[in-house]
C-alpha cells in the first residue's frame, strides 16, 4: 500500500477553492457595479449642474409647516424644517404605538372572550382592518370622514370641545407662576410611590405578606399632585375655542391630518397585534392555568403571575416588528399632507433643491435609525421578559 | 338492631348543558359581567350595521349618470357604474381592453392547468414562468402584430394593481430564497452581502424605495440609458419585498433539523441538489403562511405607487372623486376600492389556510 494520498481532483473541484472563487467574483462584480453607478451618478451630476453636499441645509427654506412643536417660519433654514419634520414622524410613531397597543391588546381579548358575540365583533373588526390597503383607509378618515365634518360656522360642541373640518378645538391650558411648584409636587409622589412599590417587594420576599403598593401609589401620585396644585392656587387657565362668524380662534387645536393618520395608524396595527396578543395568549398551555387554580390562585392573579408573563415572552418579538411597522408606515401621512419626514424632506425639499440623493438618503438614515432604536430597545425588553434556562 | 335504609332524595337534574338554551346561556349571560358585554355589543351592533346597510343597499341609487340621479339618500353606485372601466384598466383605450382580458383568462387557463394530471407539470411552469409573460406583455403593449400600441402610462386601475401584485410576487419568491439561502451561507462575503441588503430595505419604508426608484436611479444610469418608470417601480417592489421573504424563509430554513441536512450531505448530494430536493420543500412548507402574509403585505403596498404618480385601482379612484360632475361620492370609491383589496387578501389567507392542511404532513409541533 502506498502512502499517498490520492489528489485527483482538479482545482475547481475543491470546495474550498471554488467557495473562495465564486466570492472573489461577486465582490468583483459588487464592486464593479458600485463604480459603473457611482461614476454615472458623477457624470450625470456634471451635466446636470447639480452641486451635491448637505450645505443646501442651512438655507432658507421658504415654505410653511402646519405641525411644528418647536418654532418654524418660513424663514427658517431647510435643516430646520427636517428638524420639525423628524418631531413630526416620531410624535406619530409614538402615540400611535400606545394607541395601536391598547387596540391590539383590547380586541385580542375580545376575540378570545367566551362572549360569542363580543368576539365575532372582534374578528370582524380584525379581519377586515388587516385586508384593506393602509393608504385607502387614510384616504378614507381624511378624505371622506373628516372632510364631511361641518364648517367651522355650524361646528359640533361638546362641552368645551369643538369639532369640524378643520380639526378637533380642546381648550389650551396656559400655565401661570407657580407651576413649578405642582410639577415638583408630581415628582415627588412619583419618587414617593416607586419607594413604597419597592419596600412592598421587599416585605413580600421577607414575609409573604404583600402590601397593595399600586393601588396605594396611584392614590399618592393623584392625591400627591392636586394638593400641589392647591398649594400652588391652582396656576392654570384655559383658554378657550371661540367660534366666530368663519373660523374658530384660540384653544388648542388637532388638524385633521394628525387625527387621520393617527386613527388609520392606530386601528390597521391595533387589528394586526389583536392577532399577535390572541396567538400570544393561545401558546400558554392550559395546564398552566389549571396548576395555577389547583396552587389556589385567585383568576385574577393566574392571569397576571402565570399566564401574561408566558405570554409575553411570545408576544414580544413580533409585536417589535410591528412597531417598527408602524413607524415606517407612518411615511403614508405624506399622501395626506401630514408633514413628516417623507412630505417634508422627500416632498418639498426635494423638489425645490433638487438635491435627489442628500435628501433621500437622509430619510433611509433616519427611518435605520429610529429603526434600531424601536428594535434595541425591545430586544432589552424582550431579554428582561425572557426566560431565565438553567 | 336494624338500620332502616333511607335513600336521599335525589337531586334535581342539572341544567341542560347542550341544546340552544344552554349555548345562550353559556355564552351571553354567564356572568354579570358577560351580560354586560352582551348588551353592549348588541348597541355596537344596533349602532353600526342598520345605517350601514340602509346606506349602501335601501336608500341606494344604482345607475344614472351623473350625481343628480342620486337623490334617495343613500350611496351613489351610479358613480361607481360610470366610471367602472376606468378603475378596471385606467386610460387603457376602451376599444382595446379585450387584450387584459384575453392576457387575464390566458392566465386563468394556464393555472387550472395544474389540476388535470396528465400534463406535465414542468413543462406548465415553464410555460407560465418564460412564454406566457412575453405574451402578456406584446399583448399589453402592443406595437406588434397590427396590435395598437399601449404606452404604460395608460396602464391603470385594477389592471396595474393586480399586474404589480403577481409580477412582484413571482420575483420576489426565488429572490427571497437567493437571499435566504445567501444569509445562511457559509461564505462570509456572501453572507454579509446578502446581510446588508437585507436589513437596509427591511429598516426603510417602501415610500423610499419608490422615491429611489423613480426619482434616484435615471441620476445612477448613463445618458441615454433609460427605462419605464412602470419597470423601475416593479424593480422596487421586487426587491422590497424579496427582502421580507428572504427573513420569512431563513426561519423556514432554520427550523429544519440538522440532521436533514447531513442525511442530505452523506448522500453525496451537491448543495443545489440538497437545498431543492431535500431542504427547501420542506422549509417553505413550514412557512407557507408567513410567505403568504408576505404575499398580502405587497398586494397591499402596491396601493403606495399612487405617491410616485401612477394610478392603480386607488390613484383612480382617487382621480375620480376630483369630477365635479360627482362631488360627494368619495365614501363609495373607498367603500368599493375597500371591498375589492378585501376580497383579494382575503381569499389570498384563507386559500393559504386551504393549502397548508393539505401539505400537512404531521411535522407541526402542536
Amino acid at each position: 500500500m502506498s502512502e499517498k494520498t490520492i489528489t485527483n481532483t482538479s482545482f475547481l473541484n475543491d470546495a474550498g477553492n471554488r467557495a473562495l472563487l465564486f466570492q472573489a467574483v461577486l465582490l468583483v462584480v459588487v464592486v464593479a457595479v458600485g463604480y459603473y453607478l457611482f461614476h454615472n451618478l458623477q457624470a450625470n451630476l456634471q451635466t446636470q449642474g447639480i452641486s451635491t453636499g448637505f450645505s443646501f441645509l442651512n438655507e432658507p427654506a421658504g415654505f410653511p409647516i402646519l405641525i411644528h412643536l418647536i418654532d418654524y417660519t418660513e424663514a427658517n433654514s431647510y435643516g430646520r424644517a427636517f428638524v420639525v419634520a423628524l418631531i413630526n414622524t416620531i410624535l406619530i410613531s409614538l402615540i400611535g404605538i400606545i394607541f395601536a397597543t391598547i387596540i391590539g391588546v383590547v380586541m385580542g381579548l375580545a376575540r378570545l372572550s367566551q362572549n360569542w358575540l363580543v368576539a365575532r365583533l372582534a374578528t370582524v373588526y380584525i379581519e377586515t382592518l388587516r385586508n384593506i390597503p393602509l393608504l385607502l383607509q387614510m384616504f378614507f378618515w381624511y378624505f371622506a370622514v373628516l372632510a364631511a365634518l361641518p364648517h367651522p360656522r355650524d361646528s359640533i360642541i361638546f362641552g368645551d370641545f369643538l369639532l369640524n373640518k378643520r380639526g378637533v378645538y380642546s381648550p389650551n391650558p396656559i400655565f401661570q407662576d407657580g407651576i413649578g411648584i405642582a410639577i415638583g409636587a408630581f415628582f415627588i409622589a412619583l419618587a414617593a410611590s416607586i419607594a413604597l412599590i419597592i419596600w412592598a417587594k421587599k416585605r413580600q420576599k421577607r414575609t409573604g405578606v404583600w402590601f397593595p403598593a399600586y393601588w396605594s401609589s396611584l392614590a399618592i401620585i393623584v392625591f400627591g399632585t392636586i394638593l400641589g396644585f392647591a398649594i400652588a392656587g391652582f396656576p392654570v387657565e384655559f383658554e378657550l375655542p371661540q367660534k366666530s362668524r368663519f373660523n374658530v380662534s384660540g384653544g388648542m387645536v388637532l388638524v385633521p391630518e394628525f387625527v387621520a393618520v393617527l386613527v388609520a395608524l392606530s386601528t390597521y396595527t391595533g387589528a394586526f397585534i389583536a392577532e399577535i396578543v390572541r396567538a400570544g395568549i393561545l401558546s400558554v398551555n392550559w395546564g398552566q392555568t389549571e396548576a395555577a387554580r389547583s396552587l389556589g390562585l385567585k383568576d385574577s392573579l393566574t392571569q397576571r403571575l402565570i399566564v401574561l408573563p408566558q405570554a409575553l415572552r411570545v408576544i414580544i418579538p413580533p409585536l417589535t416588528s410591528q412597531f417598527l411597522n408602524l413607524a415606517k408606515n407612518s411615511s403614508l401621512g405624506a399622501a395626506i399632507a401630514y408633514p413628516e419626514l417623507v412630505a417634508v424632506v422627500m416632498g418639498t425639499t426635494l423638489n425645490q433643491t433638487g438635491q435627489a440623493i442628500e435628501t433621500i438618503g437622509l430619510c433611509m438614515l433616519v427611518y435605520g435609525s429610529l429603526s434600531l432604536s424601536i428594535s434595541f430597545f425591545m430586544n432589552w425588553y424582550n431579554k428582561k421578559m425572557s426566560l431565565v434556562e438553567r | 338492631m336494624t338500620i332502616e335504609f333511607k335513600p336521599s332524595p335525589s337531586l334535581p337534574p342539572p341544567q341542560n348543558s347542550v341544546g340552544a338554551v344552554a349555548w345562550i346561556r353559556k355564552n351571553f349571560f354567564s356572568s354579570p359581567l358577560n351580560i354586560f358585554l352582551t348588551i353592549f355589543s348588541f348597541y355596537i351592533i344596533y349602532l353600526l350595521f342598520p345605517p350601514m346597510i340602509e346606506w349602501a343597499l335601501i336608500n341606494a341609487t344604482w345607475s344614472g349618470e351623473s350625481k343628480a340621479a342620486c337623490t334617495a339618500g343613500g350611496a351613489c353606485w351610479a358613480f361607481i357604474g360610470v366610471y367602472f372601466k376606468q378603475f378596471m384598466y385606467g386610460l387603457y383605450p376602451a376599444e382595446e381592453t379585450w387584450r387584459v382580458n384575453l392576457a387575464l383568462i390566458m392566465l386563468i387557463v394556464l393555472v387550472a392547468m395544474y389540476a388535470i394530471k396528465a400534463i406535465n407539470k414542468g413543462l406548465l411552469t415553464a410555460v407560465i414562468l418564460l412564454v406566457y409573460p412575453v405574451v402578456a406583455f406584446i399583448l399589453f403593449s402592443g406595437g406588434m402584430f397590427g396590435l395598437e400600441p399601449v404606452e404604460t402610462t395608460n396602464w391603470g386601475g385594477l389592471f396595474l394593481t393586480t399586474l404589480l401584485g403577481v409580477v412582484g410576487i413571482v420575483a420576489s419568491l426565488p429572490l427571497g430564497v437567493l437571499l435566504a439561502l445567501g444569509r445562511r451561507s457559509d461564505m462570509p462575503i456572501v453572507k454579509s452581502v446578502c446581510v446588508v441588503f437585507i436589513e437596509t430595505i427591511r429598516a426603510v419604508p417602501l415610500i423610499t424605495v419608490l422615491f429611489m426608484a423613480s426619482v434616484m436611479i435615471p441620476l445612477f444610469l448613463p445618458d441615454g440609458l433609460n427605462f419605464n418608470k412602470l419597470l423601475r417601480v416593479l424593480i422596487g417592489i421586487t426587491l422590497f419585498s424579496a427582502a421580507y421573504m428572504a427573513e420569512v424563509i431563513r426561519g423556514g430554513l432554520q427550523a429544519i433539523p440538522k440532521g436533514q441536512y447531513e442525511a442530505a450531505d452523506a448522500m453525496g448530494l451537491t448543495y443545489w441538489q440538497s437545498m431543492i430536493l431535500v431542504i427547501l420543500p420542506q422549509a417553505l412548507k413550514l412557512v407557507i403562511p408567513g410567505i403568504v402574509n408576505t404575499f398580502i403585505g405587497l398586494f397591499k403596498d402596491t396601493t403606495l405607487v399612487y405617491i410616485v404618480g401612477m394610478f392603480d385601482l386607488l390613484g383612480r379612484i382617487q382621480a375620480a372623486n376630483h369630477d365635479a360632475n360627482w362631488l360627494g361620492t368619495t365614501t363609495e370609491g373607498y367603500a368599493f376600492a375597500g371591498l375589492v383589496y378585501w376580497a383579494i387578501c382575503f381569499g389570498m389567507s384563507r386559500y393559504s389556510m386551504a393549502v397548508e392542511r393539505k401539505l400537512d404532513t404531521g411535522h407541526k409541533r402542536n
